[in-house]
């Protein structure tokens, strides 16, 4: 009897196992990353940066060249490799704490200036590493160990909407936000992060794929449950979908 | 090229240009900003890149990710913006990844003023950022000095995998002399096999980090840096002495105060004081030695700064002792002048020792 391969490793990670919790979706967007590296057959040509936050060790998940950033400075670190390395393909992995709250003035200006990277941006509307603090995405009246009595717009201010706000700058190219709760999502996400990459690829400028994203363990529910709330809490929130592309890439 | 006039800033960034730099990213700040515009200028000729950042901490950080493919990288700012930076230098010593970072120094705390200081002396030589850390710094008096400098200072940072610190004040940054480059550096050749530049033809994925969750292998680390740091206290201290075989008083002084204090001491040595100069050029690693060396002869030393006392500490330091340590400094940009100093001596000699 042959038998045929339907579902293998991809090349795009290493064999490290990942430190993540169970039913944490940091693990499906690695490999979604790693995937469309392998695919696109760039990963020997790429330079990822991690950044601070449960992703911080993805340096050793990755099977591509890797430097580790300072909290919210992936987007400027990759800048500096880029810049001295036009023709390689330079991506960030950053949470919504990393990306959204220390880093913001770094990613903006990474995107006003057409900053030829690509960012993956997860977020899980919480610090997930430091244990459940609120993140500039918080929901309103969602709680967390920082806004045990529900985020107040009064106190807190309103949830950061990093898709709309980059994509009011010319520097962008690609922006897209997509989400991981169920297989069809996946599949999109998939795409997403392929096009960000294709646009690196003609030199378009900078591209951004926000990810919802799930913490159950900060969010105290069980992954299902976790899927379940991203879908009925952050999508309304987020809306999904294209806003930006630039060049109409396909 | 023979002689030209130049801007202290402007040589440093073409000292840097001729050591083989061909990338800078920085942010304006007086008293320096003439070295990111001559960079911008400049390094464009050479088939380099300079880039203006949004801050003092995404220009260290781009330096931490160029400084990662291997290339000779620097950044530049004055004292507020080099508080900035010391994230990322903190980074750059954890990841061992080799870059210059210039610092001219203006007045503080706070936003201070545009005058010439010494006062970030504890900061860039004490570490400065978080963790255990020592970074090689150096301080040029003149404007021939920086040129030499600035080649040891890339030189260092490849040799040791580390950020090395230019130091200069605000006046070494704006006051113009003639200065010689002479033949383009050739650079010594560094093999940077760690570099980041993808893994295509050189086998699997390399990291660059400065994390290290278990705490033995973090102390592993550290340990293997302070190694680091004694190799480089071993081989890299330099100084120069003025007059000190016979003196019975040493000044000690670096950078544009120690030209003053030269004088100063010319002057008192006419009046028949015996009178001499330790002048640290690293900064760390100080210079203990000419210190030691002079045990048992000398009646005292002199730190004269333009801050209210801190290389002191490491002149009581290398002194340990044998010897009284007085002091003379200014601070908030004012530049001690040669009468002052004179003044110094005179009080604390007691004038004629012969
Ligand atoms: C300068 C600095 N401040 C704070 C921290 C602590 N810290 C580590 S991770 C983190 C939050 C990360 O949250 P996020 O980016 O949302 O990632 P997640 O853990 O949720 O994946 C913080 C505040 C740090 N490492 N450095
Ligand atoms: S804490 Fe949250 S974000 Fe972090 S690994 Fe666990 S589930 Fe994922």
């Amino acid at each position: 009897m042959t038998m045929k391969t339907v579902f293998k490793k991809t090349s795009g990670l290493t064999d490290a196992p990942t430190h993540y919790c169970p039913g944490c979706t940091h693990g499906v967007i690695h490999r979604l990353v790693g995937e469309v590296l392998e695919e696109m057959d760039i990963l020997e040509d790429t330079i990822g940066v991690a950044s601070v936050g449960c992703s911080v060790l993805s340096y050793e998940y990755f099977n591509c060249d890797m430097t580790q950033a300072a909290h919210g400075r992936a987007p400027a670190v990759a800048t500096g490799v880029k810049r001295v390395l036009p023709n390689r393909f330079v991506f960030t992995y950053q949470g919504d704490g990393d990306l959204a709250s220390i880093g913001i003035s770094e990613v903006i200006h990474a995107a006003a200036r057409g900053e030829n990277i690509t960012v993956i941006f997860v977020n899980n509307a919480i610090y997930g590493m430091t244990g459940g603090q609120m993140a500039p995405t918080t929901l309103i009246g969602q709680k967390t160990a920082t806004t045990p009595f529900g985020r107040d717009v009064s106190i807190q201010g309103s949830p950061i909407k990093v898709c709309e706000m980059i994509s009011t700058l010319d520097g962008a190219a690609y922006i897209e936000r997509v989400s991981a709760h169920d297989v069809p999502h996946i599949q999109k996400v998939k795409k997403a992060i392929r096009k960000a990459f294709e646009t690196q690829k003609k030199g378009l400028g900078f591209s951004l794929i926000e990810v919802l994203s799930t913490c159950p363990t900060n969010w105290g529910l069980d992954p299902a449950e976790s899927l379940v709330w991203v879908k009925d809490n952050m999508v309304p929130v987020y809306p999904l979908g294209v806003y930006k592309n630039k060049e109409g890439v396909k | 090229m023979g002689k030209v006039l130049m801007k202290g800033n402007e040589v440093i960034a073409e000292a840097a240009v001729h050591a083989g730099c061909k990338y800078f990213f920085g942010y304006p700040i007086t008293p320096q900003s003439e070295l990111v515009a001559y960079m911008a200028r400049r390094l464009p000729e050479v088939g380099g890149l300079f880039l203006q950042a949004e801050s003092e901490i995404a220009a260290i950080n781009m330096v931490y990710g160029a400084a990662g493919t291997g290339v000779r990288v620097m950044t530049s700012s004055s004292s507020p913006g080099f508080s900035l930076k010391q994230e990322g230098i903190s980074y750059l010593v954890g990841s061992e990844l080799p870059a210059v970072i210039c610092n001219i120094v203006r007045g503080g705390p706070g936003l201070g003023n545009i005058q010439p200081a010494q006062s970030d002396y504890f900061q860039v030589t004490k570490g400065g950022g978080h963790g255990d850390y020592n970074i090689p710094v150096l301080a040029p008096a003149s404007l021939q000095e920086i040129v030499e400098l600035t080649k040891a200072a890339f030189d260092i940072a490849d040799r040791y995998r580390t950020p090395v610190i230019l130091m200069g004040d605000g006046m070494l940054g704006q006051m113009m002399e003639p200065v010689e480059f002479g033949e383009r550096l050739d650079k010594e050749q560094f093999k940077k096999e760690w570099a980041t530049t993808g893994t295509r033809g050189d086998g699997g994925p390399k990291i660059i980090t400065s994390l290290e969750l278990n705490a033995e292998s973090l102390e592993e680390r550290n340990r293997n840096l302070q190694r680091k740091f004694a190799r480089i206290k071993e081989n890299e201290v330099r100084y120069e002495t003025y007059l000190i075989d016979d003196a019975e008083y040493i000044m000690v002084a670096f950078g544009t105060v120690a030209r003053i204090t030269l004088n100063a001491i010319n002057k008192a040595r006419r009046e028949g004081v015996k009178v001499g100069l330790i002048r640290p050029i690293s900064l760390w690693p100080f210079p203990e030695k000419p210190f030691i060396e002079t045990r048992g002869r000398v009646k005292g030393f002199i730190s004269v700064e333009m801050s209210a006392g801190q290389m002191i500490e490491d002149v009581k330091l290398a002194v340990n002792g044998f010897a009284p340590v007085d002091f003379f400094g200014r601070t908030g940009g004012v530049v001690p002048t040669q009468e002052e100093i004179y003044d110094k001596i005179m009080s604390v000699t007691g004038g004629v020792t012969v």
